[in-house]
């Protein structure tokens, strides 16, 4: 049955239909929908809601949660994950899951509350301090919001390696219909044999996110580096829409994803073949895929909602094959599919 | 085929439920559908609209550059998007508060004295059901009573039966004003 909801609700139901048992925040817009959510009704199912002192408190609260072994979550918007940023960091280090939801809004600095994409740097690069990745997931829909959470709890656990859930306040505050995902059986979410539960009657485990040995810490590092490349190899995953006879290739993630969906058809209309391609995991980032389409395709355009952060891997997977102009938006502003759409007159041959 | 629909007001009017019980509406007809907030830092007395969309298939852009109907509450909301309605399109005004009539002559204007029928109802706050009814007669894509459904089952969680009532009133009489200016 296709229920009405806030892409803020969709995330925190599905969140608690994927055995979330755990969630800690701190009130921020775009995404207070999804505190709100939570509040209400993950208590019901036996979980613990609760909102910290703060963020820095949140996060670390996740990590304690992911410690003890039990699937847990936090929340908020681009200055709050800043926020959030060295608690991250420490989760990658210890290899603890977590699934961290960041419904991005206009910056740099306090910003305002209107749909950006200035944080892929931050989602995908790093953001805290160190070698680390996370798992990043960029939905374009509501439904795909749902489905994306319940992902990101499964990669998460089976990695061992942070996710975050990259929306965006347009994403975050309207409403669509949704397919609610089945509640995932309890029984069947992964063991954590490393799980802080208690040592009686068994060996100590210890969950850490340092050596103070350098050959050490470099085993460490190495052991993450090595995930990193097994997700690389495993979980790409991107949508392509009409690119079999593309002249022109639109690349764009999330919200602007879907506008460019509305481009394309729009550009079709007029003449114009145009295809679209809409990473759905921004790290991994479908370098190959975008590639391969460089090959055949001469124009590849990148908008974003931001001053072309993802622009750069697009150029890194294009490598010259095609020529890669950018159009972007700030601050919040979203552009009309018609304002793209002249992007697109001006680059098609 | 995509129908985008703006709903605009001051805050407290009840134009985001508005365009959430069309959504609704659509939804429960089978159609695609987006409900677009507008969610500054607004309260009672402010501005406040959202932009709906109705389509035979999954929505792209939840914006709309050209509106095939505009519920406008107030003046400066009549204002704002005027403009922007699709040639052709439906401006429904609350020709109780907006005191100048719609300027563009290629759209069909469709004056409904909003408030001054909730109150005849005995309900001001039915204003943005008075004024929804008007926009469904209006769109002439979804029948009045899935429109009447969709608001009950919205109203149900919280809705006392009188509420539910006075509000299917509202719908009608919305939706019969507007027929007076439509052919």
């Amino acid at each position: 049955m296709r229920v009405l909801m806030r892409g803020n609700e969709a995330i925190a139901e599905a969140a608690i239909r994927a055995g979330c048992k755990c969630y800690f925040c701190y009130p921020i817009t775009p995404q207070g929908e999804l505190v709100e959510y939570m509040a209400r009704h993950l208590p019901q199912q036996g979980g613990v809601f609760l909102q910290a002192e703060s963020e820095v408190a949140a996060i670390n609260m996740v990590y304690g949660a992911s410690a003890a072994g039990v699937r847990t979550m936090t929340s908020s918007s681009s200055p709050g994950i800043s926020l959030k940023m060295e608690g991250i960091s420490y989760l990658a280090g210890s290899r603890l899951p977590a699934v961290i939801v960041n419904v991005m809004r206009g910056g740099p600095g306090l910003g305002n509350i209107a749909p950006a994409q200035g944080d892929y740097f931050q989602a995908t690069k790093g953001g805290g301090h160190g070698d680390y990745r996370l798992i990043v997931l960029a939905p374009s829909t509501v439904q795909e919001a749902a489905e994306l959470v319940m992902l990101a709890f499964d990669l998460s656990d089976h990695y061992r390696v942070p996710a975050m859930i990259l929306a965006d306040g347009m994403l975050g505050q309207m409403m669509e219909p949704v397919e609610l995902p089945e509640p995932v059986d309890e029984g069947t979410i992964l063991e954590k044999p490393w799980a802080l539960t208690g040592a009686e009657g068994r060996e100590p485990r210890v969950v850490l996110s340092f050596d103070l040995d350098p050959q050490g810490l470099k085993e460490m590092n190495l052991t993450l580096q090595r995930t990193y490349r097994e997700i690389e190899a495993h979980e790409v995953r991107w949508e392509e829409v009409d690119t079999a006879d593309a002249e022109i290739l639109l690349v764009a993630y999330g919200t602007m994803g879907r506008i460019a969906k509305t481009v394309v058809r729009l550009a079709r209309a007029e003449g114009i073949r145009a295809g679209l391609l809409r990473p759905i995991s921004l790290w991994p980032f479908p370098y190959e895929p975008i590639r391969a389409l460089a090959e055949r395709i001469p124009v590849v355009l990148t908008v974003e909602l931001s001053a072309g952060q993802m622009w750069e891997d697009v150029r890194l997977a294009v490598e010259g094959r095609a020529a890669t102009p950018f159009y972007g938006e700030l601050g919040g502003v979203v552009p009309t599919p018609k304002e793209i759409l002249s992007e697109v007159k001006k680059h098609a041959r | 085929m995509e129908t985008g629909v703006i709903f605009a007001g001051f805050g407290g009017q009840g134009i985001l439920l508005a365009g959430k019980v069309l959504a609704r509406a659509g939804m429960d007809q089978g159609l695609e559908v987006t409900w677009l907030p507008s969610y500054g830092p607004e309260m009672r007395g402010g501005t406040a609209n959202c932009t709906v969309i109705l389509a035979d298939e999954p929505v792209g852009s939840p914006i709309v550059d050209a509106p095939r109907a505009l519920v406008a509450l107030n003046g400066p909301s009549l204002d704002r998007f005027e403009p922007k309605v699709a040639p052709g399109g439906a401006v429904v005004v609350n020709s109780s508060l907006v005191p100048r009539p719609v300027r563009r002559k290629d759209v069909r204007e469709i004056p409904v004295p909003v408030n001054d029928i909730a109150r005849e109802l005995g309900e001001p706050r039915t204003i943005n059901m008075v004024a929804l009814g008007a926009a469904v007669r209006a769109l002439g894509i979804l029948p009045l009573q899935a429109v009447i459904q969709a608001m009950v089952e919205e109203l149900g969680e919280r809705g006392r039966k009188r509420l539910v009532e006075v509000n299917r009133e509202a719908l009608a009489r919305g939706y019969a004003e507007a027929g007076r200016f439509l052919a």
